[in-house]
């Protein structure tokens, strides 16, 4: 919009930025908050004084988190569900969106293949169902339960298809008088060009395995198989609200593992606090091809 | 010269048998599984040797009490939370684009993105933390006024707004991503000819700037509608508890109980598909819609 500079206008600015930063500093201070509280004394967090800054400063709740076992484990889980799971959704979006960009007339019955991954957005099974499948595959209890059922995304390759139709048909065309086969093609030419693409949908995949959590907690049936996500929903969110009554409820805030629990909560947020920043370019990009195409 | 097209067509085809492979089994499996919904299912005996029950599932379904009342939340949640969800964020990315490309902007966005990128299961911990009625930082915040501790997630009157208020915290940021985009395409001569004209900014924002992202709007707003039996099971399952499933208790979150804690799975299986079919109709509608009238294709 065209700048004005009358008084009204004037205040306009200053009332618009104002309303912005507080908006953008309520996003951060839930957190701030309870980073404070990770690294103050019991005493102070059961208390109620920390606020936005440590009390009684002391890395003891991260020293107590790092050394539990049942913690470190289900990093582990989640390390390699991560590395894994990524791996193997991004390969097979790269893999599927290809033949799906081509034209009818490119590839046979290609409306028929794409409506038959789009359905799948559409309509499901339901919950118990779907368990049931997962179990008599024999997954249960294993990692590739959290990787394998979740493999295919229909929306990273909804987002990855489209991307590579808008790439110049001559490129491809060349490649073929060059005698390169469509294998070649896809791994050499349309990848390395999709790069802004595959770092979007890459970076939700990760997240997305990050945080997964309800996969864990109901298709492990030991706890030592537990991703970190689900690991974290049984200590801080369940230890809290289940079985408790109203009174319990309500002084939950003051028994003595709050200053552990901020701890977990604060190491389960912080690979995503300090990468998403870096990505935003993508992502933004990639959430309007996504979203809007015109 | 058929032969040749072939060959050349066949890679393509493999290309996608591992997707179909993996597709079939983990959802299309499934969806034919939904027919647990007419039998009394015992896994031990699976699918196909478990008792035929007929509607006696749904039946059983209609008739209990809490049935209705989970509908209603269901629907009630999920409505505000779309409604507020196409508000806030057309505004907030309204507000931002008269902010120029500055520093501060790109930090603004940065900070109000983040949220989107925590799952509920650590919001749900940082939530009942600074909500809590004892010593929370909200609480604490609204004694500062002389307001009375308010238990946010275990009393009925507060507990959907809570949801819905936290869902919007959440999500807000993300989405002026495709606002701020569409913001962009508007052309600036456009304001410049309206200044020359003496229309302020309200008459600049009413005649300008919402009729030219217009489209992204309605577009966002038909799409949404497939979500209205969408209330949001990560969320409310990581916030709830007995106290508040009154006013908070959701078709999934029954879905889950019945299902896993109860292990009645025809029960759970009938009020899923339940769902499904009414989720799969309007999301129906909305793509439809959305082709009408935006011309939006899915691929």
């Amino acid at each position: 919009m065209v700048e004005g500079k009358s008084l009204g206008s004037k205040m306009f600015r200053v009332f618009n930025y104002t309303f912005l930063i507080l908006l953008a500093v309520m996003c951060l201070i839930p957190l701030i908050h309870i980073f404070a509280v990770s690294l103050s004394s019991n005493v102070a967090a059961s208390a109620g004084i920390v606020k936005l800054w440590p009390k009684d400063f002391t890395f003891k709740s991260y020293e107590f988190v790092l050394s539990k076992g049942e913690f470190l484990l289900s990093l582990w889980v989640t390390v390699k569900r991560v590395v894994l799971g990524t791996a193997l959704s991004m390969f097979l979006s790269i893999l599927i969106a290809y033949p799906l960009s081509k034209s009818g007339r490119e590839l046979k019955f290609r409306t028929g293949y794409a409506w038959y991954f789009v359905f799948t957005i559409l309509f499901s099974g339901g919950l118990i169902p779907w368990y049931m499948t997962i179990r008599s595959t024999g997954l249960l209890d294993s990692i590739w339960a959290l990787i394998i059922p979740g493999a295919v995304p229909v929306f990273n390759v909804i987002l990855l298809l489209n991307f590579y139709r808008g790439l110049p048909k001559e490129l491809e065309e060349a490649a073929f008088v060059d005698g390169a086969s469509h294998w070649k093609t896809l791994w050499r030419i349309y990848v390395p060009l999709s790069m802004p693409s595959i770092a979007t949908i890459g970076l939700f995949t990760v997240v997305g395995h990050w945080n997964a959590w309800f996969d864990g907690l109901i298709l492990m049936n030991s706890q030592d198989n537990y991703p970190l996500s689900s690991y974290l929903q049984t200590v801080i969110v369940q230890a809290s609200l289940t079985n408790m009554s109203a009174e319990q409820l309500k002084n939950l805030a003051t028994v003595s593992d709050r200053t552990v629990k901020a701890a977990q909560i604060f190491v389960g947020a912080l690979p995503i606090l300090a990468f998403y920043p870096f990505l935003q370019k993508y992502f933004v990009k990639g959430m309007v091809m996504g979203g809007v195409k015109e | 010269m058929l032969k040749k097209n072939y060959k050349k067509q066949l890679p393509l085809h493999l290309m996608l048998v591992p997707g179909i492979i993996l597709v079939f089994i983990y959802s299309y499996i499934p969806m034919v599984g939904s027919i647990m919904a007419f039998q009394k299912y015992i896994p031990s005996k699976g699918l196909f040797h478990s008792k035929w029950v007929g509607l006696k599932n749904f039946h059983y379904l209609f008739d209990m009490p809490d049935f209705y009342q989970v509908l209603w939340n269901t629907v009630f949640i999920a409505v505000l939370k779309i409604i507020f969800g196409l508000i806030v964020p057309i505004a907030v990315a309204i507000l931002l684009n008269e902010i120029g490309k500055t520093l501060v902007k790109r930090w603004i966005q940065t900070l109000i993105y983040l949220p989107h990128f925590l799952s509920w299961v650590i919001l749900g911990g940082v939530l009942i933390d600074i909500l809590s009625p004892s010593n929370g930082l909200v609480n604490q915040f609204l004694g500062l006024f002389s307001i009375k501790p308010i238990f946010f997630l275990g009393d009925n009157n507060w507990f959907p707004f809570t949801i819905i208020l936290s869902d919007i915290w959440k999500e807000f940021g993300f989405s002026t991503i495709v606002y701020l985009a569409a913001l962009t395409t508007i052309n600036p001569s456009l304001y410049e000819a309206a200044v020359i004209d003496g229309a302020n900014r309200w008459k600049q924002t009413w005649s300008i700037t919402l009729p030219g992202i217009l489209p992204v709007i309605i577009l966002m707003a038909t799409l949404s509608l497939g979500n209205v039996l969408n209330a949001g099971f990560d969320q409310i399952f990581n916030l709830y508890s007995p106290l508040v499933y009154e006013s908070g208790d959701i078709l999934d979150t029954l879905i889950y109980r019945v299902g896993l804690i109860d292990a009645q799975y025809g029960v759970a299986t009938a009020l899923g598909l339940f769902k499904s079919l009414i989720s799969f109709a309007l999301v129906s509608i909305s793509y439809w819609l959305a082709y009408k009238i935006a011309d939006y294709r899915i691929f």
